[in-house]
């Protein structure tokens, strides 16, 4: 793509028109995933285990099954045997077969014509279970005297000696690190901890669904990718994908977290056990904490050599993860972002990913990212002001920008770090006097974007007006902004394009709304599938005229002559091409698929001021600001929120959310009463700038947007804190108590 | 489960001693549905006492103190002008319960039958010198509010036994109150210390002092120990220093997912020394205004 193109004014991109969901949302009429229901509709529920770690010696769910209104209960022996890999680990998930590992591991499932009929049925079904040792700590489980979880899961990666628990070893870097750290004036090392933490979406998993012995379902559900779930529900039950339609409701945040299955295949495995009766599963807010995927803790020490004038010389990371009882946590993509915002001559990484008995871990905005980001962006910090040196000069000094080879690999296209780190600078924010107990706090953020499998189409209505079919889920406003693309592109009003997420049978395969790529590779999708539609257009257009299909352009949503050699011919609007299509060759669509490339990497800087009361170690945010390259804003209202949602959830992964477990290993906390992600009260109106370095990979210029802002607040607030009080806390959360004694240790030493 | 809607506190009284099951009391709902809905309750008969004349009303009583009926909920107890200016700190507790949306529905009755630790209005009663009237099978008494709750979710109601009004004292002249709770977050969270504080000065010094210990001891304590460290003095930094260690020794606190024991002692300390400045700049204000108004 030209840069002259990406580069110019449009008509549409950059406004801020009313989501076309939005009126639907307000009034309560969009259907989410348990509003949903079906003739004849049984209702599921889920009997959790209540150990951390224990074999499963007996279930017996005869009174059950004689209780009435009860028409199934499935177990893991209602699944297939032999499965292997990441499907042996869903399943295993999905349903626990000789050893529950997780406190809200699912044993069994029941259906039942009411809810409280299902939830009587639990109580009614026997488990004998042999409890068994469990760890839930990632360096406890690394210990020799941890239980070994499930001894054999370790990849080839992993070298001799390690713990069981440890299944995958990852080992990279490049440059001659004891040349970096010899050529420093100030070598630091440090350890941290962060725990893990839940994507809080406000929506839990809720499905209807049904399957017929037949091996023919259906099945509706809140999800960010409904082909994700096609083909782990059909791994998990042995059926064919093809015979599983999946159709998306509104979706109530994912966070990434609505990227895998949990509930799913049991609606389905209850449905063929009760002749295909349909089956809906609504988990509480309890299920969604005890069973459903966390990101990662992680315990992380990082070594970094810095020049007296802030030149970074060399970087070492090593770190920790567990991700549940499976394998997955993102270490490799936590090393990856770990020096990704820094020209570092020399870095070395290392990582284990370890098995715990927590549940299986999911993805959660920008994974791995904000816990490297916490390690790195705090020492940077703390070596800044030991050298007394400015932190956002330090990282202008180091800052990676187009043509710099990454400290994970690839060399940056065109980036937005230096731009994003110059508006922080000029930002009022940044001038605001500080009083007694307040601190100002900066650090960077990373996140690489993805593409994927991407299929969408797009037609033409007999009144001129656009349907486009995609497949990502909208979770953060991706349908106004592919609305304003693909009206951009043809010229025509925004309310006149209407984008609809649709159902698996109706486009090739789509990877989930993830990785920040809906607005980026279904918004490019659509709009060469409308630049097909143009063509198309043109030529119904030239074929009226009697002219050269190359000799028409297509201008202001209406076909015209090329040039004045083409003839002169009045412009021919998409309404009157539209109304006679049928007679002139039949239906106008469009259609793109692909592996989406082009990828803009996205930075981001945050601001924050806090104020710590120096009696309670109670942290307030006074301000905060972000700034981020979006490549180009489609619709920059939604650009914001990411910035602000992000900057919420990492300001209340630092301050407050934790998992607490008791001596047994259950989950203490499994309610917002007590998960404490903030509310609005606790947040100030969080302050952006998009910064706009178009990225040359999209047609528009967009680089994904949605999962930079959930890594710099870790670092931003620690540092924010350590200016207020004297005191560095390495261990999130920084609640309270232990912020209050961290300024106490501050003051004894 | 049977739903009942009396219309009079003796027809209540009688379905809850009729009742050979399990019994709940419906006013503003916030603690007893959500326990419905998680399941850790399911009573045979869910008494809805909001329909009974009167309960949703806060009355001037003879003697110039205040009744609040069952049903008054959080948010009218804040719109009422002449209650807030007697007792702010009463109000301020109970206004501190769940979010603007819970304020419409939940009650201070309520979150005293509760019987939680942590009820945010609850100390501010207990320092205020509250009592609540009772009617059961038995026939009517009265009780000071701290000698309700006997531990977390247990109360020294009988069965069959409904509180029908809480009653506050008389303010009198050159007196306040005050409530602070520690929670790590703005609203929507338990306290993991709450403290009220309710003085009367005579001059600058203090002549009479309640104060109550809220979420560091089974149950709300009234910590007459704190109270002696600052009766007699003008509340300056001895007497602050003596209070915060008077109620930090009182508070006898556990450690849970909330907060650990010596961070909840330590929080006591420092709440009750804020609260007691609060309460005592509200009597000064407050005695400035009558003198003003006075002239």
């Amino acid at each position: 793509m030209a840069k002259d193109e990406i580069q110019r004014t449009y008509r549409l991109i950059g406004t801020r028109p009313d989501r076309p969901d939005g009126l639907d949302k307000v009034t309560g009429r969009a259907r989410y995933g348990a509003d949903v229901s079906a003739p004849g509709m049984l209702h599921g529920a889920v009997l959790r285990s209540p150990h951390a770690h224990a074999r499963i010696l007996r279930i017996d769910a005869s009174k059950a099954l004689a209780l009435p209104g009860v028409k199934a209960v499935v177990t893991r022996a209602d699944f297939p045997t032999g499965l292997t890999g990441e499907d042996w680990n869903l399943q295993e998930n999905t349903i626990a077969g000789e050893v529950a590992l997780y406190d809200g591991h699912a044993v069994a499932a029941v259906a039942a014509t009411s809810r409280l009929i299902a939830q009587d049925a639990l109580r009614l079904i026997a488990v004998d279970y042999e409890i068994l040792p469990h760890v839930t700590d990632v360096d406890a489980a690394m210990r020799p005297d941890a239980p070994a979880i499930r001894p054999g899961a370790a990849d080839h990666s992993v070298p001799e000696g390690l713990h069981p628990n440890v299944v995958k070893y990852i080992d990279f870097g490049h440059g001659d690190l004891e040349a970096g750290f010899a050529a420093a004036d100030l070598v630091r090392e440090q350890s941290y901890t962060t725990e893990a933490t839940h994507q809080g979406y406000i929506e839990p998993h809720a499905c209807l669904g049904q399957l017929g012995a037949d091996g023919k379902g259906e099945m509706w559900v809140c999800t960010q990718g409904h082909w994700y779930i096609r083909r782990m529900a059909a791994a998990v039950l042995g059926i064919e994908a093809a015979q599983l339609r999946v159709t998306p409701s509104e979706i109530g945040g994912g966070f990434g977290g609505k990227t895998t299955i949990f509930i799913e295949p049991l609606a389905l495995a209850l449905s063929r056990k009760a002749g295909g009766r349909p089956v809906k599963m609504v988990m509480s807010r309890a299920e969604v904490f005890r069973a459903t995927g966390p990101t990662a803790s992680a315990a992380m020490k990082v070594r970094i050599g810095m020049k007296k004038d802030g030149t970074l010389t060399a970087g070492q990371a090593e770190f920790r993860m567990q991700g549940g009882a499976f394998p997955g946590a993102p270490v490799s993509s936590a090393l990856y972002c770990a020096f990704a915002s820094y020209a570092i001559p020399a870095v070395a990484h290392v990582g284990y990913d370890v098995l715990t008995n927590r549940p299986k871990c999911a993805a959660y905005r920008a994974p791995g990212s904000p816990m490297a980001a916490f390690a790195v962006e705090s020492l940077i910090d703390e070596m800044c002001r030991e050298l007394g040196l400015d932190p956002l000069e330090v990282r202008l000094k180091n800052a990676v920008r187009e043509g710099t080879k990454s400290s994970y690999g690839p060399t940056y296209g065109p980036i937005g770090l230096v731009q994003s780190l110059q508006a922080a600078q000029a930002h009022p924010n940044l001038s605001v006097p500080l009083g007694p107990n307040q601190g100002r706090g900066v650090a960077a953020g990373f996140w690489f974007n993805h593409g994927g499998e991407t299929s969408v189409s797009l037609a033409i209505g007999e009144d001129g007006t656009v349907t486009v079919s995609v497949g990502t889920p909208d979770i953060g406003g991706s349908r106004a902004s592919i609305a304003l693309m693909t009206a951009e592109t043809l010229g025509i009003a925004y309310e006149n394009v209407r984008v609809n997420v649709v159902e698996t049978g109706a486009l090739g395969v789509n990877e989930p709304t993830h990785g920040s790529r809906a607005t980026f590779a279904s918004g490019k999708a659509a709009v060469i599938a409308a630049r097909h539609a143009i063509a198309e257009m043109c030529r119904r257009a030239a074929a009226a005229w009697g002219i050269d299909p190359e000799a028409v352009d297509w201008q202001d949503g209406a076909a015209v002559p090329a040039g004045p050699n083409a003839g002169k011919f009045p412009p021919m609007p998409i309404a009157e091409i539209a109304a006679r299509m049928g007679s002139t060759g039949g239906p106008i669509s469009g259609h793109h698929e692909v592996t989406a490339g082009g990828v803009g990497a996205s930075f981001g800087v945050h601001v924050v001021d806090v104020e710590v009361d120096p009696e309670t170690g109670r942290t307030t945010v006074l301000r905060y600001l972000v700034v981020q390259d979006a490549g180009r804003a489609i619709h920059p209202a939604y650009v914001e929120g990411q910035y602000q949602g992000g900057a919420a959830q990492g300001i209340g992964w630092a301050l407050n959310e934790e998992y607490i477990h008791d001596a047994e290993g259950r989950l203490l906390n499994p309610v917002f009463l007590d998960y404490r992600v903030p509310v609005a009260s606790d947040l100030p109106m969080i302050d952006t700038v998009i910064v706009e370095v178009p990225n040359p990979g999209h047609p528009y210029g967009v680089r994904g947007v949605g999962e930079t802002g959930i890594t710099p607040p870790l670092p931003a607030l620690a540092n924010a804190i350590a200016a207020a009080t004297g005191a560095r806390l390495r261990s999130l959360p920084m609640s309270p108590p232990k912020v209050l004694a961290a300024i106490r240790a501050q003051r004894g030493g | 489960m049977r739903y009942h809607r009396p219309e009079s506190f003796e027809d209540a009284v009688a379905i809850a001693a009729g009742s050979g099951g399990t019994t709940r009391f419906l006013a503003g709902g916030t603690d007893v549905l959500v326990q419905l809905r998680a399941g850790l309750v399911t009573p045979d008969d869910l008494i809805d006492l909001k329909h009974i004349p009167g309960v949703a009303e806060i009355v001037r009583t003879a003697d110039g103190g205040w009744r609040i009926g069952i049903a008054v909920t959080g948010a009218q107890m804040g719109r009422h002008a002449d209650l807030v200016r007697d007792w702010p700190g009463v109000v301020e507790g109970m206004q501190l319960v769940g979010s603007t949306q819970v304020q419409g529905r939940a009650t201070p009755v309520g979150n005293l039958c509760n019987g939680s630790p942590a009820a945010d209005s609850v100390p501010g009663l207990v320092a205020a010198g509250a009592r609540v009237d009772i009617l059961g099978p038995g026939g009517p008494r009265s009780l000071a509010v701290e000698e309700v709750p006997t531990g977390p979710g247990r109360t020294t109601l009988r069965p069959g036994e409904i509180i029908t009004a809480i009653t506050l004292p008389p303010r009198g002249a050159q007196a306040g109150d005050a409530y602070l709770r520690f929670t790590p977050r703005t609203e929507m969270d338990i306290a993991v210390v709450g403290v009220a504080v309710n003085l009367r000065l005579d001059g600058e010094r203090i002549a009479a002092a309640r104060i109550a210990l809220g979420a560091v001891a089974p149950t709300v304590l009234l910590a007459d120990a704190a109270a002696a460290a600052i009766i007699g003095t003008p509340l300056d930094d001895a007497a602050l220093t003596a209070l915060a260690t008077a109620a930090t020794a009182a508070a006898n606190p556990i450690s849970d997912k909330r907060g650990t024991a010596d961070f909840r002692k330590e929080i006591t300390g420092v709440l009750v020394r804020r609260a007691a400045r609060i309460a005592y700049d509200r009597v000064q204000a407050r005695t400035g205004i009558q003198q003003g108004e006075d002239k």
